[in-house]
This record gives structure tokens, sequence and C-alpha cells, in this order.
């Protein structure tokens, strides 16, 4: 019983310039304390996906069809007031960019402590020990002044902390982190997934880590799926992908990477460009890019069937 | 802080120095000539001579500048050509009834624009937002003294239920009142339609959502303490307009305020009137923005100066 099974999401942009399919048919399940990479390339509905399953989506985006089970219930039914519930509590979300995702006129410590005093009901006092014994666990020295602090104060890297502190104060079952060491440098970057990783397993939750870098899928990662023009085209176990990977797409961007014991041969690349996603392809949507297209490629969707245990790929090459 | 402060006390008293100078110049390129108003007409030449020696009108102008400001600067505004009384008299009067129909105007449009904005911006698109900033652009475009005709022809003449000038009841300031604030609500709410929906955009009102805060906390603790930092710094800023928007008001609804008392001097040439009550607003002027500055260091931590180092 997977902890989160998402079926068939699809959630629209309606802009002037015509329907943004941004994710269009996303299936995929995280398991209980595992981590989840979703990878793909910029516009690929990897944040949407996310935002979705969180219900955060508004106008004029909208969540089509699709659902999203979380401990047997529809988290795109659910009333809101339930939603409510479950956000930050159950589901919580990091996101890219630390400097504008807190709030310029809020200490830290208010903004950690206000999640945990909505969920839990707690007083003053058991927030304020709360949220210090957080920018504890985020490794913020210093917990009692820093929780006095403005973000703007903090560096880079003690933001994204602060955002992993409120994003962890009631305990969450599954954290989405979008991107979370994008906008930070590289030994920054490190730092954040290692504590990223260390409190995963401390807390035992799971963690669906969004990036379109494979060398993170293969450092952290348990289970990848790889996402194209809103549809998961692959999924499986980062092993078996990286030792076998079956779809086309997720090939190239294998080829693509650089591997240090192979100087020699020319970096790979993937042959034109990711579509308008107002106006997909037909058929495979990535039909146009691949080398071997077929007549249905262009026709019929694949669905994702499974290849061997655990390995699922969405492509007319491996349909029986 | 304190040494920002001095700094900003300095600029504006440069500031103000600075005005009366250009107030100076400007008074000279003024049709007519004072000493006849004070005279009167069919005066002989000899006496017209003798009144301008007396009132030092024939020094040249930075002489009755200098004569003018050391004067100022001890408290003693001059007398008045026109009622030979002295100008901190006239004018000190007529302060009260201003600032009375100014800061209600004032603080009216403030409590109201700022819901009116907010509305409009979290209903961005329907009939709600389509509604206000209808009104918004309505009272925001027009002129007040045209305003303030209509509004006396209608409750004053049609209705009969308000009066339409002077000052002898706290009825009679509604009028005024309502023709000085319509406008400025649409200012505040237009201000505050706009910033709403800026904040409404940004990364940490998603972040709030994904704390899974329910959405009156969100609008009332995350975005309005966004938004209302321009408004409440605007609050100041603009309470110098107002007060100059009253000279049009007051002349209209014949309202004894240091507008009108401004306005008729205009009339007469009363020039130590005149740059007296101009002084008043340039100081006000300068000292609403050094207020409005503080006030916004104090709301928004990241242009706190000087402030505690952590």
């Amino acid at each position: 019983m997977p902890l989160l099974d998402v079926k068939g999401l699809k959630t629209y942009f309606y802009t002037n310039r015509g329907v943004v399919k941004a994710v269009d048919g996303a299936s995929f399940t995280v398991n209980e304390n595992e981590i989840f990479c979703l990878v793909g390339e910029t516009g690929c509905g990897k944040s949407v996906t996310a935002l979705s399953i969180m219900r955060l989506i508004f106008p004029p985006g909208k969540i089509l069809s699709g659902k999203a089970l979380y401990k047997e219930e529809d988290l795109l039914k659910i009333p809101e007031s339930e939603m409510q519930k479950i956000r930050g509590r159950e589901i919580s979300m990091v996101f890219q960019n630390p400097m504008n995702s807190l709030n310029p006129v809020f200490t830290i410590g208010y903004q950690i402590s206000e999640a945990p005093t909505v969920h839990f009901n707690l007083s003053k006092k058991e927030a304020w020990k709360r949220t210090t014994d957080l920018i504890r666990d985020v490794k913020i020295t210093d917990a009692d002044t820093r929780a006095k602090c403005y973000p703007h104060v903090l560096s880079g890297g003690m933001r994204q902390r602060t955002m992993m502190a409120m994003m962890l104060s009631c305990n969450p079952n599954l954290l989405i982190a979008d991107e979370p060491t994008t906008s930070l440098d590289v030994t920054i970057q490190a730092q954040i997934l290692d504590l990223l990783i260390e409190i995963k397993k401390k807390r035992r939750m799971s963690v669906i880590l969004i990036t379109h870098n494979f060398g993170l899928v293969a450092e952290f990662g348990d289970r990848v799926a790889v996402m194209y023009c809103g549809k998961v085209v692959e999924i499986g176990d980062v092993t078996t992908i990286f030792r076998n990977p079956l779809h086309p797409y997720t090939r190239g961007l294998l080829r693509c990477l650089p591997i240090g014991y192979k100087r020699k041969s020319k970096l790979g690349f993937i042959p034109g460009t990711l579509p308008s996603p107002i106006d997909t392809p037909s058929g495979c949507s990535f039909h146009p890019r691949c080398e071997h297209s077929t007549k249905s490629c262009k026709l019929r969707e694949p669905e994702l069937v499974e290849y061997e245990k655990n390995h699922f790929v969405a492509c007319h090459l491996y349909e029986r | 802080m304190i040494r920002y402060v001095l700094k900003r006390i300095i600029i504006g008293v440069l500031v103000v120095v600075a005005v009366t100078i250009l107030l100076f110049l400007f008074m000279q390129l003024l049709p007519g000539d004072p000493v006849t108003m004070i005279a009167g007409e069919r005066v002989p030449p000899a006496k017209i001579e003798e009144i301008r020696r007396s009132w030092g009108l024939d020094k040249p102008v930075y002489l009755q500048y200098f004569y003018w400001l050391s004067h100022v600067v001890v408290g003693d505004l001059g007398v008045s050509y026109v009622t030979k009384l002295p100008v901190s008299l006239l004018v000190f009067s007529r302060i009260a009834p201003t600032l009375q129909l100014t800061l209600t105007s004032l603080v009216l449009s403030f409590i109201m624009g700022i819901p009116i904005g907010m509305v409009a911006a979290l209903k961005r698109g329907e009939g709600v937002d389509h509604a206000l900033t209808g009104f918004i652009t309505f009272f925001y475009s027009m002129p007040s003294y045209w305003l303030g005709l209509m509004l006396m022809l209608i409750f004053g003449l049609y209705l009969k239920i308000l009066p339409v000038s002077g000052s002898f009841s706290s009825q009679s300031l509604i009028l005024p009142v309502a023709t000085l604030t319509l406008p400025s609500v649409a200012t505040f709410a237009r201000l505050m339609r706009t910033e709403t929906l800026e904040t409404l955009g940004e990364d940490f009102v998603r972040t709030a959502w994904a704390k899974g805060l329910p959405m009156r906390r969100i609008i009332f603790i995350h975005i309005l303490r966004n938004a209302l930092i321009p408004a409440t710094t605007m609050f100041f800023l603009y309470l110098p307009w107002v007060v100059s928007g009253a000279v049009i008001v007051e002349a209209v609804f014949a309202y004894p305020g240091m507008g009108q008392l401004f306005y008729k001097s205009v009339l007469r040439q009363d020039y130590p009137v005149i740059q007296s009550i101009i002084l008043i607003i340039a100081v006000l002027t300068v000292v609403s923005n050094i207020l409005a500055d503080l006030l916004s260091a104090f709301l928004d931590p990241r242009i706190r100066i000087g402030g505690r180092r952590e």
C-alpha cells in the first residue's frame, strides 16, 4: 500500500494564449519511507504536479481530473477545510526560492511557530519551545537569538534551513522538496541535501525530491519518475533505471550526463526542443524528437505499462 | 537611528528655506501692487510712497526676504496688509478647523480605502471588483470643486438635508469632508488594490498556504501586514496634499479654515498671509515625509536603519 497514489492527474492553465497542459495525465506512487525523485526538464510539469497534490493551484490554473490517494483519501476530492488540516501537517512542501518564500515582515521564529500553533493549538510557550528545537534540528546555531531574526538578515542557506524547519514543524509524513537547492551555491547545496536526508532518516518520512539533476537522483533517490510534457514516461527503482533505461527520453537524458571515466566520448544530446505546452504533439509527445519514432507514435498515446517488476514505461517500443 | 533623523531634519529645514526663497521670487511675479491694496484707491502718490516705505516694500527683494525670514525664525509672521492684524493670529485661528476637516477626511479615506482595495483585489475580475474599480476610477478622476458643487446641489438644494456652506454645526462638516474624502478614498483603495494583488502573487503567500493556514489568517496576517506598508506611508505623504486640496473645498463651501483664508488672501494680495500659509504647508510636507519614512522603517524590518544588529 503506497503512501501516495497519483493517478491520471491533469492540471491545465487557461491563459490568454491558450490552454497550457502543464500536467496531462501523470501517474505515480510514493511508498512509505522512501525518497521519490521527480525528474525532467524545466517546464515538464514537475512543480505543478507537486502543487496539485497540495491543491495549491490558483486560477487561471485548474485541476481537471485525476486522483491523489493519500491514506485512502482522495486529496483532490476532500473539502478545502480537510485539505487545510493535511497541508503542513501531513504533507508539506519546501520551495525553490528561500529568498521569496519567507515573509519579510515576520521573524523566522514566528513563521516557524505558526503551523504548529494552528494545527495543534499550542500555547505560546509550547510553540516557542518547539520552534527553537526545530531551529536546532536544522542545524542553525544559537536558536534563541536566531528565532528573533527577520529573514533578510539570514544567508540563503539559512533561509532554506528555516524553510525546512517550518515545513517539518508538524512532523509530516510526506515532504515535497521542489528543487530545494537550485538557488544556493554548490557547497551549501550539499549541506542542505545532507540535512534533508538525515532528517528523513530520523523521522522516517517520505520525500518527493523534485530535481533536474540526475546526479542527485543517483546519490539520494530510492525510486524515480521521469516526466516529459506533463506525463510520467518512465518510473522505477533508481538502480534499475540507471542500469536499464527504457524510454528513449530517459536514455537521452542519461546520455547527456558527463561521466568521469568516459572522457573520450562526446557528451550526448537530445535533438529538438521541448514542445510548447500549449500545442503539444499528438500521440506520444516525445515522437518529434525520438529516433525510434514510428507511425503509431504520432497517432496513439502510449500507456504506462510494467516492463519488468516495478519498472514502468510509456513507450510503443515496449507495448506487448 | 537618531543620526538618520537628525540628517532628515537638517535636509528638511533646507527644503523649507528653498521653498520660501522660491515663494518670494514668485510673489514678485504676481500682477498688481500690494500697496494699492493696503492704501485703497484714490490715494495721492506721495502717500503711496510713504506706505511703501513704512511696510519695507521699497527695499530690494533679497533684503525683504531676509527681513521676513529673521522675523519668522523668532515666530513673528508679520502683519496682514489688509486687516492690519498679526498674521499669526489670523492663521492660527484657522488651523484648527482645517485640521478638523483634513484629518477627519484622511482617517475616513484610510479606513474606507483599505478594505475597498483589499476586497477588490481578492475578488479580482469578479463583479465586485468591477464595481469597486469603477467607483475608484470615478472619484479618482473627479475634480474636487465640481464634486463639491454637485454634492451641494444634490444634498443641499434638492434634498435639503445638509447645509451647503459655513461651519455652524457638525452637519456642515459633512459635505466638505465628503468632497475631500471621496477622491482620497479612491486613492487609498487604488493603492491597496495594487499592493494586495502584488502581495497575493508573492512566494511567501504560497508558503503560508502550504503550511495549512486558514485563509483568513493568510489574508489578515500575511497579506495585510505587507500590503499595508505602502498605504500607511501614503497616509502621511498624503496629509499635505489634503491640506492643499482643502483650499478649494473650503472656498467652495465657505468653510472658515486656513484654505479659505489663503484663497481670500491671494485675491487681496495679502503677501504676509500667503507666505505664512505656504510656509506652514511646506513645513507640514517635510514633517509628514519624515514621519512617513520613519513609519515605513518601523513597519518594514528590511529598511530598519541602524537597528539592532543580529
